[in-house]
Protein backbone atom coordinates (compact mmCIF):
# COMPACT_ATOMS: atom_id res chain seq x y z
CA UNK A 1 0.00 0.00 0.00
CA UNK A 2 1.42 3.27 -1.10
CA UNK A 3 -0.06 5.81 1.27
CA UNK A 4 1.03 5.76 4.91
CA UNK A 5 -1.51 5.79 7.70
CA UNK A 6 -2.42 8.98 9.52
CA UNK A 7 -1.78 9.57 13.18
CA UNK A 8 -4.76 10.48 15.33
CA UNK A 9 -4.69 12.53 18.53
CA UNK A 10 -7.23 10.44 20.41
CA UNK A 11 -8.60 12.77 23.04
CA UNK A 12 -11.51 11.18 24.91
CA UNK A 13 -14.08 12.93 22.70
CA UNK A 14 -12.27 12.05 19.46
CA UNK A 15 -11.95 8.44 20.56
CA UNK A 16 -15.59 8.32 21.61
CA UNK A 17 -16.79 9.57 18.23
CA UNK A 18 -14.37 7.31 16.32
CA UNK A 19 -15.52 4.21 18.18
CA UNK A 20 -19.14 4.81 17.17
CA UNK A 21 -18.20 5.91 13.67
CA UNK A 22 -16.10 2.78 13.13
CA UNK A 23 -19.01 0.56 14.25
CA UNK A 24 -21.26 2.19 11.69
CA UNK A 25 -18.72 2.19 8.85
CA UNK A 26 -17.61 -1.41 9.29
CA UNK A 27 -21.12 -2.80 9.66
CA UNK A 28 -22.28 -0.64 6.75
CA UNK A 29 -19.44 -2.01 4.64
CA UNK A 30 -20.29 -5.57 5.62
CA UNK A 31 -23.89 -5.02 4.50
CA UNK A 32 -22.70 -3.50 1.23
CA UNK A 33 -20.98 -6.83 0.51
CA UNK A 34 -24.47 -8.32 0.13
CA UNK A 35 -25.30 -6.02 -2.76
CA UNK A 36 -26.32 -8.29 -5.63
CA UNK A 37 -25.99 -11.44 -3.48
CA UNK A 38 -28.94 -11.39 -1.08
CA UNK A 39 -31.39 -14.31 -1.07
CA UNK A 40 -34.02 -12.21 -2.84
CA UNK A 41 -34.17 -8.86 -4.55
CA UNK A 42 -36.34 -7.33 -1.81
CA UNK A 43 -33.76 -8.20 0.84
CA UNK A 44 -30.93 -7.02 -1.38
CA UNK A 45 -32.52 -3.58 -1.27
CA UNK A 46 -33.24 -3.77 2.45
CA UNK A 47 -29.65 -4.66 3.38
CA UNK A 48 -28.24 -2.00 1.07
CA UNK A 49 -30.58 0.59 2.58
CA UNK A 50 -29.48 -0.30 6.10
CA UNK A 51 -25.85 -0.20 4.98
CA UNK A 52 -26.33 3.26 3.52
CA UNK A 53 -27.98 4.49 6.72
CA UNK A 54 -24.98 3.27 8.70
CA UNK A 55 -22.41 4.79 6.35
CA UNK A 56 -24.29 8.08 6.62
CA UNK A 57 -24.06 7.89 10.41
CA UNK A 58 -20.36 7.09 10.12
CA UNK A 59 -19.76 10.20 8.00
CA UNK A 60 -21.39 12.48 10.54
CA UNK A 61 -19.46 10.95 13.41
CA UNK A 62 -16.15 11.09 11.52
CA UNK A 63 -16.75 14.72 10.63
CA UNK A 64 -17.42 15.47 14.26
CA UNK A 65 -14.30 13.56 15.33
CA UNK A 66 -12.28 15.60 12.83
CA UNK A 67 -13.68 18.83 14.21
CA UNK A 68 -13.03 17.73 17.80
CA UNK A 69 -9.48 16.73 16.92
CA UNK A 70 -8.80 19.99 15.07
CA UNK A 71 -5.94 18.59 12.97
CA UNK A 72 -5.64 17.94 9.26
CA UNK A 73 -7.67 14.71 9.39
CA UNK A 74 -11.12 14.55 7.85
CA UNK A 75 -13.82 11.91 7.42
CA UNK A 76 -12.08 10.38 4.42
CA UNK A 77 -8.70 10.06 6.06
CA UNK A 78 -10.27 8.46 9.14
CA UNK A 79 -11.97 5.88 6.94
CA UNK A 80 -9.29 5.27 4.34
CA UNK A 81 -6.00 5.97 6.02
CA UNK A 82 -6.06 4.21 9.37
CA UNK A 83 -4.59 0.77 9.85
CA UNK A 84 -6.35 -2.17 11.53
CA UNK A 85 -4.91 -1.38 14.94
CA UNK A 86 -6.23 2.18 14.72
CA UNK A 87 -9.81 1.03 14.16
CA UNK A 88 -11.98 1.16 17.28
CA UNK A 89 -15.10 -0.75 16.24
CA UNK A 90 -16.75 -3.64 18.07
CA UNK A 91 -15.59 -7.13 17.15
CA UNK A 92 -19.24 -8.00 16.48
CA UNK A 93 -19.62 -5.72 13.46
CA UNK A 94 -16.47 -6.92 11.67
CA UNK A 95 -17.50 -10.59 11.78
CA UNK A 96 -18.00 -11.97 8.26
CA UNK A 97 -21.47 -12.02 6.75
CA UNK A 98 -21.64 -15.81 6.60
CA UNK A 99 -25.10 -16.86 5.50
CA UNK A 100 -28.19 -14.66 5.62
CA UNK A 101 -29.07 -15.87 9.14
CA UNK A 102 -25.69 -14.83 10.49
CA UNK A 103 -25.95 -11.39 8.92
CA UNK A 104 -29.43 -10.95 10.38
CA UNK A 105 -28.50 -12.12 13.87
CA UNK A 106 -25.43 -9.86 13.88
CA UNK A 107 -27.63 -6.95 12.82
CA UNK A 108 -30.21 -7.76 15.48
CA UNK A 109 -27.67 -7.93 18.32
CA UNK A 110 -26.18 -4.61 17.23
CA UNK A 111 -29.45 -2.81 16.46
CA UNK A 112 -31.07 -3.89 19.74
CA UNK A 113 -28.22 -2.13 21.50
CA UNK A 114 -27.68 0.88 19.31
CA UNK A 115 -31.33 1.84 18.97
CA UNK A 116 -31.61 2.19 22.75
CA UNK A 117 -28.20 3.86 22.76
CA UNK A 118 -29.18 6.57 20.27
CA UNK A 119 -32.45 7.16 22.09
CA UNK A 120 -30.54 7.75 25.30
CA UNK A 121 -27.94 9.91 23.53
CA UNK A 122 -30.62 12.31 22.33
CA UNK A 123 -30.26 13.90 25.76
CA UNK A 124 -26.45 14.15 25.56
CA UNK A 125 -25.11 17.50 26.74
CA UNK A 126 -23.05 17.56 23.55
CA UNK A 127 -25.35 19.27 21.04
CA UNK A 128 -23.77 17.65 17.98
CA UNK A 129 -23.91 14.12 19.40
CA UNK A 130 -27.49 14.73 20.49
CA UNK A 131 -28.39 15.83 16.95
CA UNK A 132 -26.67 12.83 15.37
CA UNK A 133 -28.51 10.62 17.86
CA UNK A 134 -31.90 12.09 16.96
CA UNK A 135 -31.32 11.38 13.28
CA UNK A 136 -29.78 7.96 13.78
CA UNK A 137 -32.47 6.72 16.16
CA UNK A 138 -35.14 6.81 13.46
CA UNK A 139 -32.90 4.71 11.24
CA UNK A 140 -31.85 2.23 13.91
CA UNK A 141 -35.48 1.75 15.01
CA UNK A 142 -36.20 0.39 11.55
CA UNK A 143 -33.02 -1.71 11.47
CA UNK A 144 -34.10 -3.28 14.75
CA UNK A 145 -37.63 -3.96 13.57
CA UNK A 146 -36.45 -5.46 10.29
CA UNK A 147 -33.77 -7.70 11.80
CA UNK A 148 -36.00 -8.82 14.70
CA UNK A 149 -38.80 -9.84 12.32
CA UNK A 150 -36.31 -11.87 10.31
CA UNK A 151 -34.78 -13.51 13.39
CA UNK A 152 -38.29 -14.66 14.33
CA UNK A 153 -39.01 -16.01 10.86
CA UNK A 154 -35.69 -17.77 10.47
CA UNK A 155 -35.77 -19.27 13.96
CA UNK A 156 -39.41 -20.31 13.71
CA UNK A 157 -39.20 -21.21 10.01
CA UNK A 158 -37.91 -24.46 8.54
CA UNK A 159 -35.56 -26.92 10.23
CA UNK A 160 -32.75 -25.62 8.06
CA UNK A 161 -33.38 -21.93 8.80
CA UNK A 162 -33.70 -22.73 12.52
CA UNK A 163 -30.41 -24.64 12.49
CA UNK A 164 -28.58 -21.81 10.76
CA UNK A 165 -30.09 -19.10 12.97
CA UNK A 166 -29.23 -21.02 16.13
CA UNK A 167 -25.67 -21.52 14.93
CA UNK A 168 -25.37 -17.78 14.27
CA UNK A 169 -26.72 -16.94 17.74
CA UNK A 170 -24.30 -19.37 19.38
CA UNK A 171 -21.29 -18.18 17.38
CA UNK A 172 -21.92 -14.45 17.77
CA UNK A 173 -23.00 -14.49 21.41
CA UNK A 174 -19.46 -14.04 22.73
CA UNK A 175 -19.20 -10.71 20.88
CA UNK A 176 -22.26 -9.14 22.53
CA UNK A 177 -20.57 -8.31 25.85
CA UNK A 178 -18.41 -5.69 24.15
CA UNK A 179 -21.52 -3.67 23.29
CA UNK A 180 -21.44 -2.47 26.91
CA UNK A 181 -17.73 -1.71 26.96
CA UNK A 182 -16.54 1.52 28.57
CA UNK A 183 -13.09 2.43 29.83
CA UNK A 184 -11.13 5.21 31.49
CA UNK A 185 -11.29 7.36 28.37
CA UNK A 186 -15.07 7.51 28.80
CA UNK A 187 -15.03 8.55 32.44
CA UNK A 188 -14.87 12.32 31.90
CA UNK A 189 -17.49 12.15 29.14
CA UNK A 190 -19.81 10.19 31.40
CA UNK A 191 -19.29 12.71 34.18
CA UNK A 192 -20.24 15.77 32.12
CA UNK A 193 -23.17 14.09 30.36
CA UNK A 194 -21.59 13.91 26.89
CA UNK A 195 -21.83 10.13 26.96
CA UNK A 196 -24.29 7.77 28.55
CA UNK A 197 -23.41 4.75 30.65
CA UNK A 198 -23.83 1.69 28.40
CA UNK A 199 -24.73 -0.34 31.49
CA UNK A 200 -27.98 1.61 31.63
CA UNK A 201 -28.95 -0.12 28.36
CA UNK A 202 -28.07 -3.67 29.37
CA UNK A 203 -31.40 -4.61 30.98
CA UNK A 204 -33.40 -3.35 28.00
CA UNK A 205 -31.09 -5.10 25.54
CA UNK A 206 -31.28 -8.37 27.43
CA UNK A 207 -35.05 -8.34 27.66
CA UNK A 208 -35.40 -7.46 23.96
CA UNK A 209 -33.04 -10.26 22.94
CA UNK A 210 -34.67 -12.76 25.31
CA UNK A 211 -38.15 -11.95 23.97
CA UNK A 212 -37.19 -12.16 20.30
CA UNK A 213 -35.15 -15.35 20.67
CA UNK A 214 -38.02 -16.97 22.61
CA UNK A 215 -40.54 -15.99 19.93
CA UNK A 216 -38.11 -17.33 17.35
CA UNK A 217 -37.86 -20.63 19.29
CA UNK A 218 -34.10 -20.07 19.50
CA UNK A 219 -32.13 -20.97 22.62
CA UNK A 220 -30.35 -18.09 24.32
CA UNK A 221 -26.74 -19.11 25.06
CA UNK A 222 -25.94 -19.54 28.74
CA UNK A 223 -22.28 -18.66 28.40
CA UNK A 224 -21.18 -15.35 29.90
CA UNK A 225 -17.62 -15.59 28.54
CA UNK A 226 -17.25 -12.53 26.36
CA UNK A 227 -14.62 -11.57 23.80
CA UNK A 228 -13.41 -7.99 23.64
CA UNK A 229 -10.59 -5.92 22.21
CA UNK A 230 -12.06 -4.05 19.26
CA UNK A 231 -12.47 -0.81 21.21
CA UNK A 232 -8.70 -0.66 21.78
CA UNK A 233 -7.66 -1.89 18.35
CA UNK A 234 -7.19 -5.63 18.98
CA UNK A 235 -9.27 -7.05 16.17
CA UNK A 236 -10.09 -10.43 14.73
CA UNK A 237 -8.27 -11.42 11.54
CA UNK A 238 -11.34 -10.44 9.50
CA UNK A 239 -10.99 -6.68 9.81
CA UNK A 240 -7.68 -6.51 7.97
CA UNK A 241 -9.18 -8.22 4.93
CA UNK A 242 -12.17 -5.91 5.03
CA UNK A 243 -9.99 -2.80 5.23
CA UNK A 244 -7.70 -3.93 2.42
CA UNK A 245 -10.74 -3.89 0.17
CA UNK A 246 -12.30 -0.74 1.62
CA UNK A 247 -9.04 1.22 1.45
CA UNK A 248 -7.31 -0.17 -1.64
CA UNK A 249 -8.28 2.65 -3.98
CA UNK A 250 -7.27 5.52 -1.71
CA UNK A 251 -4.09 3.75 -0.63
CA UNK A 252 -3.05 3.12 -4.25
CA UNK A 253 -4.27 6.41 -5.74
CA UNK A 254 -4.17 8.97 -2.92
CA UNK A 255 -6.86 11.60 -3.21
CA UNK A 256 -8.55 9.91 -6.15
CA UNK A 257 -12.03 11.29 -6.87
CA UNK A 258 -14.65 10.67 -9.51
CA UNK B 1 -32.59 -17.40 -7.53
CA UNK B 2 -36.15 -18.68 -7.70
CA UNK B 3 -38.56 -18.09 -4.85
CA UNK B 4 -41.43 -20.42 -5.72
CA UNK B 5 -43.18 -20.37 -2.34
CA UNK B 6 -43.19 -16.66 -1.75
CA UNK B 7 -46.37 -14.68 -2.17
CA UNK B 8 -46.57 -11.77 -4.61
CA UNK B 9 -47.95 -8.42 -3.37
CA UNK B 10 -49.04 -5.26 -5.13
CA UNK B 11 -47.88 -1.97 -3.65
CA UNK B 12 -49.82 1.29 -3.61
CA UNK B 13 -48.35 4.54 -2.38
CA UNK B 14 -49.97 7.84 -1.50
CA UNK B 15 -47.42 10.54 -2.15
CA UNK B 16 -49.25 13.48 -0.58
CA UNK B 17 -52.27 14.24 1.54
CA UNK B 18 -55.36 14.53 -0.60
CA UNK B 19 -54.10 12.29 -3.37
CA UNK B 20 -55.19 8.72 -3.92
CA UNK B 21 -52.96 5.70 -3.41
CA UNK B 22 -51.37 4.82 -6.69
CA UNK B 23 -50.05 1.49 -7.87
CA UNK B 24 -46.26 1.58 -8.01
CA UNK B 25 -45.27 -2.05 -8.49
CA UNK B 26 -45.09 -5.44 -6.89
CA UNK B 27 -42.79 -7.46 -4.68
CA UNK B 28 -42.31 -10.87 -3.09
CA UNK B 29 -42.68 -11.39 0.65
CA UNK B 30 -43.60 -14.29 2.90
CA UNK B 31 -46.22 -12.38 4.90
CA UNK B 32 -47.84 -8.98 5.33
CA UNK B 33 -45.29 -7.68 7.85
CA UNK B 34 -42.32 -8.41 5.64
CA UNK B 35 -44.22 -7.15 2.60
CA UNK B 36 -44.73 -3.81 4.31
CA UNK B 37 -41.03 -3.59 5.15
CA UNK B 38 -40.02 -4.55 1.62
CA UNK B 39 -42.42 -1.96 0.19
CA UNK B 40 -40.84 0.67 2.39
CA UNK B 41 -37.34 -0.37 1.33
CA UNK B 42 -38.01 -0.67 -2.39
CA UNK B 43 -40.58 1.99 -3.15
CA UNK B 44 -40.15 4.80 -0.61
CA UNK B 45 -36.39 5.22 -0.44
CA UNK B 46 -36.46 8.52 -2.31
CA UNK B 47 -39.17 10.05 -0.18
CA UNK B 48 -42.01 8.99 -2.46
CA UNK B 49 -44.68 8.37 0.10
CA UNK B 50 -46.67 9.17 3.20
CA UNK B 51 -48.75 6.01 3.22
CA UNK B 52 -48.40 2.50 1.82
CA UNK B 53 -51.03 -0.09 0.98
CA UNK B 54 -50.12 -3.63 0.12
CA UNK B 55 -52.52 -6.15 -1.36
CA UNK B 56 -51.96 -9.84 -2.13
CA UNK B 57 -51.71 -9.98 -5.91
CA UNK B 58 -54.09 -12.93 -6.04
CA UNK B 59 -56.78 -10.80 -4.37
CA UNK B 60 -56.95 -8.59 -7.44
CA UNK B 61 -59.59 -9.41 -10.03
CA UNK B 62 -58.23 -8.36 -13.39
CA UNK B 63 -59.92 -7.89 -16.75
CA UNK B 64 -59.01 -10.42 -19.41
CA UNK B 65 -56.94 -8.91 -22.25
CA UNK B 66 -58.94 -11.11 -24.66
CA UNK B 67 -62.09 -9.19 -23.66
CA UNK B 68 -60.50 -5.90 -24.62
CA UNK B 69 -62.85 -5.20 -27.52
CA UNK B 70 -66.01 -5.98 -25.61
CA UNK B 71 -64.87 -4.11 -22.51
CA UNK B 72 -63.44 -0.93 -23.95
CA UNK B 73 -64.23 -0.55 -27.62
CA UNK B 74 -67.85 0.64 -27.17
CA UNK B 75 -66.69 3.70 -25.21
CA UNK B 76 -64.40 4.89 -27.99
CA UNK B 77 -67.18 6.18 -30.24
CA UNK B 78 -69.04 8.10 -27.54
CA UNK B 79 -67.23 11.36 -27.43
CA UNK B 80 -70.30 13.08 -25.95
CA UNK B 81 -69.39 11.44 -22.65
CA UNK B 82 -66.40 13.75 -22.38
CA UNK B 83 -67.36 17.01 -20.69
CA UNK B 84 -65.75 19.06 -23.44
CA UNK B 85 -68.93 20.53 -24.87
CA UNK B 86 -69.48 22.98 -22.04
CA UNK B 87 -68.17 26.52 -21.78
CA UNK B 88 -66.55 26.93 -18.41
CA UNK B 89 -66.73 30.51 -17.07
CA UNK B 90 -63.32 32.02 -16.43
CA UNK B 91 -64.28 32.63 -12.80
CA UNK B 92 -64.36 28.89 -12.16
CA UNK B 93 -60.66 28.61 -12.85
CA UNK B 94 -58.90 25.29 -13.26
CA UNK B 95 -61.21 22.29 -13.08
Amino acid sequence: MATPSITVAETPLVLYALRRADDALILGHRLSEWCGHAPMMEEDMALANIGLDLIGQARELYSYAAKAEGKANDEDSFAYLRDVRQYRNLLLVEQPNGDFARTIVRQFFYSAFVDAYWRAMMSSTDAMLAAIAAKSEKESAYHLRHSAEWVIRLGDGTNESHRRAQMAVDDLWAFTGELFYADDADAALLADGTAIDPESIRAGWTSMVTDVLATATLAQPKSDWMQKGGRVGSHSEHLGHLLSELQSLQRSFPGATW
Amino acid sequence: MTTPNIQLWEVFIRSRNGLAHKHVGSLHAADATLAMQAARDIYTRRGEGLSVWIVPSNAIVASDPADKDMMFEPAMSKIYRHPTFYDVPDEVGHM
